[in-house]
């Protein structure tokens, strides 16, 4: 079973492909141009290297966030045509799960990314055997009160994603040697996590429809915010 | 030849089959304008929300009505600007995966083009040359049309857009959100001379527009008017607001037409739909011996059968775009 993944939630534009459960292509750039010019030409340039078409692809996986809005978007609108087309199963995977799963270690594993203005997006995973429990979903987070979670209930911490990176200096501050950074190769979302964990899922029949996927943003719109504050 | 059109670059969300340029399909448009009327305007980040959670349904819909299926067509044709840079990435993103996927062309097109071509849709036997006033909410552009893809910009706004002035002065009389098919209605009922706004031509030399000047002439006279106590009847305003714009419209229009010998006006975009527009077009047009062509209501919106129509003249005129096209937010027409 070929699985064809992607993640656009950060500066990184990642895709791959699986095959069963072998990595048979990955392609991932981190760069400042849009997602927009780069993602069909790279998955194009690992198809046509792999020989494979868009037919030829079993079961189609994105991120769905949270991350950048805009990149989600071209992410999500890229794969659900593709699953349009050829009428194949689509699955939305989370970015910070995916994220989490580049780590497969016993510490708590704390994927951050960065929301701005000192917040996160972040979620704490811990393994059970081969998967990932959520220990706490998904959220925004100020970074202050993400830190002083994990420093009241954890002692063994792995963190990664851009966020870990970006506060760097808060979180050595705080967690002292509780916590480790991950390895630079497992610091982004990888396409062939969004694959693997894509296709855990289809096993368990938990598949979603192209028509009403949709970004998993975490955040409301400004302009819904303040209409809802006005109202109140 | 069939083409698969999209259009995301504001805030509605069309799919359309277009045969040869002319024929369409289907046209099926999504309009959010219920969703963003409580925020008085367009929000950006809600109308790209919007459109990636329908594109595929909408996408769907216009094939099931064409009776036809994605082997079936022969072109994607997307609008690549201008417009809002999140809605219109949702459509161009869609159509690059379906250009990929199904082995066909793509063609970015200029969503201005978009709104000539609705005429090429409503009026079969309408060929280039032809002198063009396209008007919106987002747009006022005068330009001599010398072949289906050849647009000589002449004129432009300079401030605000014709649409946008008609959107703020219906407000600004306590019309909701979007006003200016309501400022179109309350004019008919209006004396049009009740006052005298003013014309702003800038000059006999250009062919360019100015309305931010008119729009303040009406909200000084609305809060003079306040002031002294004096009853407001929005229709006397809303008639002689509306006849401000077009006597500019229409005069540098018909200059343009003559300068360069044309005897087809043809007029596109969302203010095209305007009623009092059409006629005083068409009444100057019979003096004149100049033929006036303007779509129907529903081609006068934004929707994706015009730029199928776009794609597709663009096509047989030997352009195509590339999986690496980004869109074209500010794109003008050339
Ligand atoms: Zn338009």
């Amino acid at each position: 079973m070929k699985v064809l993944g992607l993640d656009t939630s950060t500066l990184m534009t990642t895709c791959g492909v699986i095959d069963g459960d072998k990595l048979v292509g990955e392609y991932s750039l981190s760069q400042d141009m849009s997602h927009s010019e780069k993602l069909v030409p790279m998955i194009k340039e690992v198809l046509d290297s792999l020989n494979l078409t868009v037919d030829d692809i079993d079961l189609f996986a994105a991120a769905v966030g949270p991350g950048s809005f805009t990149g989600l978007r071209i992410g999500l609108a890229t794969v659900k045509a593709f699953a349009h087309v050829t009428n194949k199963p689509i699955i939305g995977v989370s970015t910070l799960e995916a994220l989490a799963y580049n780590l497969p270690f016993n510490d708590i594993v704390v994927p951050m990314l960065d929301a701005r203005r000192d917040r996160v997006y972040t979620a704490i995973y811990k393994w059970k055997g081969n998967e990932l429990e959520a220990i706490m979903k998904p959220c925004i987070l100020e970074v202050t009160e993400l830190l002083n979670i994990l420093d009241r209930d954890h002692n063994k911490i792995v963190v990664n994603g851009d966020g870990s990176l970006v506060y760097k200096d808060m979180i050595i501050e705080k967690l002292k040697d509780k916590v480790r950074f991950s390895t630079i190769g497992q610091n982004m979302c990888k396409a062939s996590s969004i694959c693997e964990l894509a296709l855990l899922r289809y096993k368990k029949n938990e598949v979603d429809d192209f028509y009403t996927l949709a970004p998993d943003y975490l955040l409301e719109t400004q302009a819904q915010r303040e209409y809802r504050e006005r109202g109140k | 030849m069939l083409t698969l059109a999209i259009e995301t670059s504001c805030d509605e969300t069309s799919c359309a089959v277009v045969k040869d340029g002319r024929e369409v399909l289907s046209n099926i448009i999504s309009s959010q304008i219920e969703i963003h009327k409580k925020f008085g305007g367009v929000v950006p980040e809600i109308a790209s929300r919007k459109h990636i959670e329908s594109i595929d349904n909408i996408l769907q819909e216009a094939l099931d009505t064409a009776g036809v299926a994605f082997k079936d067509i022969d072109l994607i044709s997307v609008t690549q600007g201008p417009g809002l840079v999140g809605a219109l990435l949702v459509g161009l993103s869609t159509a690059k995966a379906l250009a990929y996927a199904l082995d066909i062309p793509i063609i970015g097109v200029n969503h201005i083009e978009g709104h000539v071509c609705a005429n090429f849709i409503e009026h079969k036997e309408l060929e280039p040359p032809f002198t063009c006033l396209i008007v919106s909410g987002g747009h006022t552009y005068l330009v001599q049309a010398n072949g289906y893809t050849d647009y000589e910009l002449v004129g432009r706004t300079r401030d605000d857009a014709a649409g946008e002035a008609f959107d703020k002065v219906a407000r600004s009389i306590g019309l909701p959100y979007p006003g200016g098919p309501l400022i179109d209605k309350l004019a008919k009922i209006g004396n049009k001379e009740a006052i005298d706004f003013p014309r702003v031509v800038i000059d006999d030399h250009t062919y360019d527009f100015s309305f931010s000047g008119l729009k303040t002439a009406v909200l000084n006279h609305l809060n003079q008017a306040k002031q002294k106590g004096e009853e407001i009847i929005i229709e006397d305003v809303a008639a002689s607001f509306q006849q401000a714009v077009l006597d500019v419209l229409v005069d540098k229009t018909f200059r343009l037409a003559k300068e360069r010998n044309s005897d087809k006006i043809v007029i596109a975009g969302g203010v095209a739909a305007n009623k009092g527009l059409r006629t005083m077009m068409e009444e100057r047009g019979k003096k004149e011996g100049i033929r006036i062509y303007y779509p129907s209501r529903i081609l006068c919106t934004d929707n994706a059968a015009m730029i199928g129509s776009a794609g597709y003249f663009n096509y047989i005129n030997g352009k195509v775009s590339d999986l690496g096209m980004n869109v074209m937010p500010n794109l003008d027409i050339k």
